[in-house]
Formats: C-alpha cells, sequence, structure tokens
C-alpha cells in the first residue's frame, strides 16, 4: 500500500530530475563523479541516503527492490530501506537476487551473477578514493583532470614495503576503462572481479559527500596493482559452517567467549538457497 | 497562449516520468538499443519520444536550445507550461533539441570542462527512422559491438576523441528512443 502523503518514491520530481541527469551524465562519463544536490533524506548520513536517493529516482512501480546491508537482507539498514520504499512507492519487494530487478546494496555484490535488466545501487560513504592522501576537494579533482594517480600507485607500493603485500582489503580502487580511478564503495575486495564485465547496470550514490557515478554494463574496470604483485581476491580460508560453500565471502561470527567462532556466508540469500537445496556445513544444526 | 499547450503533458507525472527514465538510461546505459517511450503528446513537429525525454528531463534549471524547426511558437509555449526550461542559444544549453542539420554546428555547445565533464550539453536528435543498422558502435555499455543508424560518422567520432569532454546524444522518432554517450567508439560499417 503506497503512502499517498508522499510523492511517488518519496522525493519530490524536481529533485529526481536533478539526480536523474546526473546518472545519465555518469553513464556517460564512466568513473567520474558526477556532483548532485544531495537532499535531506528522513535517515541520518551514513545510512544510505545516496543510494536511497538514486534508487528513488530509478524506480517504477513495476521494480521489484531487494536491499543488502553487507550482505544481509535482514539487517536494521536493509529492511528500514526495503520497508521505506514498500511504503513510498508501493513496489514489491524480495530477498532473492535473482527475482529483484533493482538492488540497493551497502558494501557487497551478490554472490549470484546478476543479469541484464537489473540495476545494482551502491551506498558510498567517501566517493573520492584519493581523499585519504589528499584532503582538498580542488586538488583531487585536478589529479581526475589530469589522470594524475601517481599517489595512489605510492600508496599500494607502501602498503607492500610494510606488510609485503597489498594490504588493502575493502574499499579496493579500480581503473575505469583505463581513465578515471574510482572507488568502488567498502566492498572487500574479493567482490571487485564482479565489477568489471558485469550485464548489469551499477549506479554509485553518496549522500552526505553529494556525488554520484555509474558503470554501465560491460565496462572494463581494472583493480591497480603492479606486475610482481598482481591484483589477488581473497577471502577467509574456510569452508562457509553453514552451507558448506567454498566459493563465498565469508563473514567471521564469534559465537563465546572463549575464542569460539564460525564463519558462514555473508550473502545471506545465497546461504539460505544453497541450504534449502540441501547443503549442509559442519556448524549447521 | 494557445489552450493547446496545455495539454499533451504526462497523466500521471511521477510514474509516466519514472518509466520514461527508465528508457532513457537503459539507452544511455546500451547504446545502440531501441526503447519505447510514452505518456507525452507534444505538439509538431515534435515527436511523442522527444517530448517525454523534455518532460523527464528538463525543468526551469535547465537551460534549452530549440534548433531549427523545434523553434515555433507552439513547442515554445507547450516547453514553457510543461517544463519552465528557459530557451537559450546553443553556447549555453544544457539540453538542445532539433533535427540533425539544424542542430550544427557542433562545436558551438558546451562540452564539459576537464575538472568538470558533466557540464556538457545533451542534444535530443530528431530523426525520421531509428534501426539498429549502420554505424558499429564499441565501448562502455556494450557487450561486443553494437549498431545504429546515425545521421553521420565523423561528427561522432571526433566528439568520442574528446573523451572524457564532449556531447552526449539521445535519438528520437516517433514513440522510439536510442542513445550515444561520448564514451562510445563510432566507426563505418
Amino acid at each position: 500500500m503506497t503512502d499517498q502523503a508522499y510523492n511517488f518514491a518519496y522525493l519530490d520530481e524536481q529533485t529526481k530530475r536533478m539526480i536523474r541527469r546526473a546518472i545519465l551524465k555518469g553513464l556517460a562519463i564512466p568513473g567520474y563523479q558526477v556532483p548532485f544536490a544531495s537532499r535531506e533524506m528522513p535517515m541520518p548520513y551514513g545510512w544510505g541516503t545516496g543510494g536511497v536517493q538514486v534508487s528513488a529516482a530509478v524506480l517504477t512501480p513495476e521494480d521489484r527492490l531487494k536491499v543488502i546491508d553487507q550482505g544481509a537482507d535482514d539487517t536494521t539498514n536493509a529492511v528500514s530501506i526495503r520497508s521505506f520504499f514498500q511504503r513510498t512507492a508501493g513496489v514489491e519487494t524480495t530477498t532473492k537476487t535473482a527475482e529483484a530487478s533493482v538492488i540497493q546494496t551497502r558494501h557487497r555484490i551478490p554472490e549470484e551473477p546478476l543479469r541484464e535488466g537489473q540495476i545494482l545501487v551502491y551506498q558510498v560513504p567517501i566517493p573520492e578514493p584519493l581523499r585519504f592522501l589528499e584532503p582538498r576537494e580542488s586538488e583531487t579533482r585536478k589529479m581526475h583532470s589530469l589522470e594524475e594517480y601517481g599517489l595512489m600507485h605510492v600508496k599500494l607500493y607502501e602498503d607492500i614495503s610494510r606488510h609485503g603485500h597489498i594490504a588493502t582489503a575493502y574499499a579496493y580502487p579500480v581503473k575505469v576503462e583505463a581513465r578515471y580511478v574510482m572507488d568502488p564503495s567498502p566492498i572487500p575486495k574479493f567482490d571487485n572481479p564482479k565489477l568489471s564485465d558485469n550485464p548489469a547496470i551499477q549506479l554509485f550514490g553518496a549522500g552526505r559527500e553529494q556525488r554520484i557515478y555509474a558503470l554501465p554494463p560491460w565496462t572494463q574496470v581494472a583493480s591497480l596493482d603492479f606486475e610482481d604483485h598482481p591484483f589477488e581476491a581473497s577471502k577467509a580460508d574456510h569452508p562457509c559452517g553453514l552451507c558448506g560453500a567454498t566459493e563465498s565471502y565469508l563473514d567471521e561470527v564469534i559465537t563465546d567467549d572463549a575464542g569460539g567462532r564460525m564463519f558462514v556466508c555473508s550473502d545471506t540469500d545465497h546461504c539460505d538457497t544453497r541450504q534449502a537445496a540441501g547443503h549442509r556445513g559442519k556448524d549447521a544444526a | 497562449m494557445d489552450a493547446h499547450a496545455l495539454e499533451g503533458g504526462f497523466a500521471d507525472p511521477a510514474r509516466d516520468a519514472a518509466h520514461a527514465f527508465r528508457a532513457i538510461m537503459n539507452a544511455m546505459a546500451r547504446p545502440g538499443t531501441l526503447h519505447d517511450i510514452t505518456g507525452a503528446t507534444p505538439p509538431a513537429p515534435l515527436s511523442p519520444a522527444a517530448g517525454a525525454a523534455l518532460l523527464t528531463l528538463c525543468d526551469t534549471d535547465t537551460p534549452l536550445y530549440l534548433a531549427g524547426d523545434a523553434d515555433c511558437p507552439a513547442v515554445r509555449d507547450w516547453v514553457a507550461f510543461h517544463t519552465g526550461a528557459p530557451l537559450t542559444g546553443p553556447s549555453h544549453c544544457m539540453f538542445a533539441l532539433g533535427r540533425w542539420e539544424a542542430l550544427g554546428p557542433l562545436s558551438t555547445y558546451p562540452v564539459g570542462t576537464p575538472d568538470y565533464p558533466d557540464r556538457s550539453a545533451t542534444l535530443i536528435v530528431e530523426m525520421d527512422a531509428l534501426t539498429d543498422t549502420g554505424a558499429r558502435l564499441t565501448g562502455p555499455g556494450i557487450r561486443d559491438a553494437a549498431a545504429l543508424s546515425l545521421p553521420g560518422i565523423d561528427a561522432f567520432c571526433a566528439n568520442a576523441a574528446r573523451f572524457p569532454l564532449g556531447l552526449d546524444f539521445l535519438f528520437t522518432s516517433g514513440a522510439q528512443l536510442a542513445a550515444l554517450p561520448r564514451s562510445t567508439h563510432v566507426e563505418a560499417a
């Protein structure tokens, strides 16, 4: 049931037009951060205000929405955003990756491969990959325009000299179509290969920082690395305790005060689907 | 103002605009694909697709350039009533609308700056027909190669060569729409 007190999908039409224009420029310049006039949303910054605004601008009444937070459909953030759009846009919702037409995500890409026609909306906290290396927006903007990304390679090199390998494990910087260096949002680097050549449209919204960027389908996205230290997508070296999956990204869950722990799929839909198909891990009840 | 100018807008603005935007976004994300876009009935000579694109993207914040035939009192009144977009010349527009011959030369439109390549014009090009044959397209949004009946080749090659600066194009014919972003590489078939 749509809440009639609000416009369709909460935002007013002029705001949606402004966001839609930014999305189109973002798609035309893959990896470039388009400034937009982010609105105050009925949730605090850091809870996905950018993703929510992008979702509001792309949703149609026929869409089926899935929202995940660190891969899970059942966390507070995911549940609230799902019910927000259920109420203001009247859209159907689902937890199944395959059934969703629009997926809003915080910090994960679903395990199940996406298909053409799906839209993946990322919630982005800090869209500027160079921000922690250079705090001035005027300078980072100049660095992007001049394609001056040496500083990022120095950072990765310092990782290697200090730790023996590139220690960046999430928000691992990527280069889009050999032009813009982009922050893929804090997804684990395990998910980085899925950014490239993906059949779905990928949209990134940063509410507090007021930036939108995008990857059209089949865009080439390369994780930055060195010839002698090639990029490696890593995960905990365990099978999932519940479904026994060996290929999925795992969360480590502390189970008691005595060092007990288990590893479970971070993608709850993937894990549930596997368990329903009869797969069992060593910790399954 | 002619009373006809008050008609032909979206019947259900929020939902019609959402559908129209999905068509435009899919077109821009997958250059060379054709999409149906309906809901608007603008005055002649505008196509329903061009009218829907205007209603979806233009408002008081977007200077609009009407080129050639499109710059007639009926269209001006319709645009003024339904979008409120200020009319301007090609050098200061965010959107331009007209037939290919009327829109040129492309060198007069803003292509963005190195710091802000998004501050560039989007051209809505009215076509007699749109088919997925003709110029060969490659680049982001295209798996292997796509084809689109573009009104030329050289102008689009030159546009793509300026990446990340450049213009983005929407092509409209009847109730159909296709798009060509600056990131697409264009060559003769």
